[in-house]
């Protein structure tokens, strides 16, 4: 049945925009407050199941074209990537470093290389629950 | 009086605000007679109310620390924001499966337009 969801699909247009900002701010939020890649990965992850919500699912396949297993793949290739990249430094497996850095706009940064295995748990999650609820809501 | 203590009857104040509305919110919930009614006394004022604590929050960060948090600001627009469209899918959903009005509702527009619907919506 097709029903008239124009209040819903209005709102997430909106809403869906705040949230995925907010991921992206608890994401980058992670190293010295509450947060980090589990938590921002699920977050974008609701946002998208709202989107799932609002619209059907054919119509978010075609907005994101995206195979969500390979998102996994990705974020797990990232998170060994991190591990073995410390292998170049003569470090052991997983070293973790950080440094300060100039940055024209935003001033001085404390960049870690945390944050990179941290995009690896992102993508991982956000891939398994697409994956997840792609899957469930396929088959009816 | 000093800044300070004029501030904090301030937010002592929006905060006992939010939580009477809160109560009452509460109240409407288990007083009135239909989902309908219901969804109304549970979005409005539990809506407000959730606001006014919000704004209580802020004002004591940004009074009493400086630290002027965005992600209540953010908080407050998104309750605003989804807080009444929950309510409406709610009593939509409820609508269009059929749950029935208080017995004292007077008039029923959605019923004669779903009626005339119906046949075409079915071919």
């Amino acid at each position: 049945m097709k029903s008239n969801d124009v209040i819903l699909q209005t709102v997430t247009n909106i809403v869906l925009f705040i949230i995925l900002m907010f991921s992206v701010f608890i994401f980058f939020n992670g190293h010295h407050e509450p947060g980090g890649g589990f938590i921002g990965g699920l977050m974008t992850s609701s946002a998208l199941v709202l989107l799932l919500l609002a619209y059907d699912l054919e119509t978010v396949k075609r907005v994101l074209p995206v195979d969500f297993k390979h998102v996994t793949a990705a974020g797990l290739l990232v998170a060994v990537g991190t591990g073995m990249g410390s292998f170049f430094f003569d470090a052991p497996f997983l070293s973790q470093t950080y440094g300060y850095r100039h940055f024209p706009v935003l001033g001085e940064l404390e960049l870690a290389t945390a944050l990179i295995f941290d995009i690896g748990v992102y993508l991982v999650v956000v891939g398994i629950t697409l994956t997840i609820i792609q899957t469930i809501g396929e088959d009816r | 009086m000093n800044a300070d203590e004029i501030s904090s009857w301030i937010i002592s104040i929006i905060v006992l605000t939010g939580s009477v509305l809160s109560l009452i919110s509460a109240f409407g919930l288990i007083r009135l007679p239909d989902i309908y009614t219901r969804s109304h006394a549970a979005t409005k004022a539990s809506t407000l109310s959730v606001m006014c604590i919000l704004i209580a929050a802020f004002l004591f960060f940004a009074v009493g620390e400086g630290l002027y948090s965005a992600r209540i600001l953010l908080g407050i627009v998104f309750v605003f924001i989804t807080a009444p469209v929950g309510g409406h899918l709610i009593s939509r959903a409820a609508y269009h499966t059929g749950v029935t009005l208080w017995d004292s509702s007077i008039q029923d527009q959605l019923k004669e337009k779903k009626r005339k619907q119906r046949p075409s919506s079915r071919s």
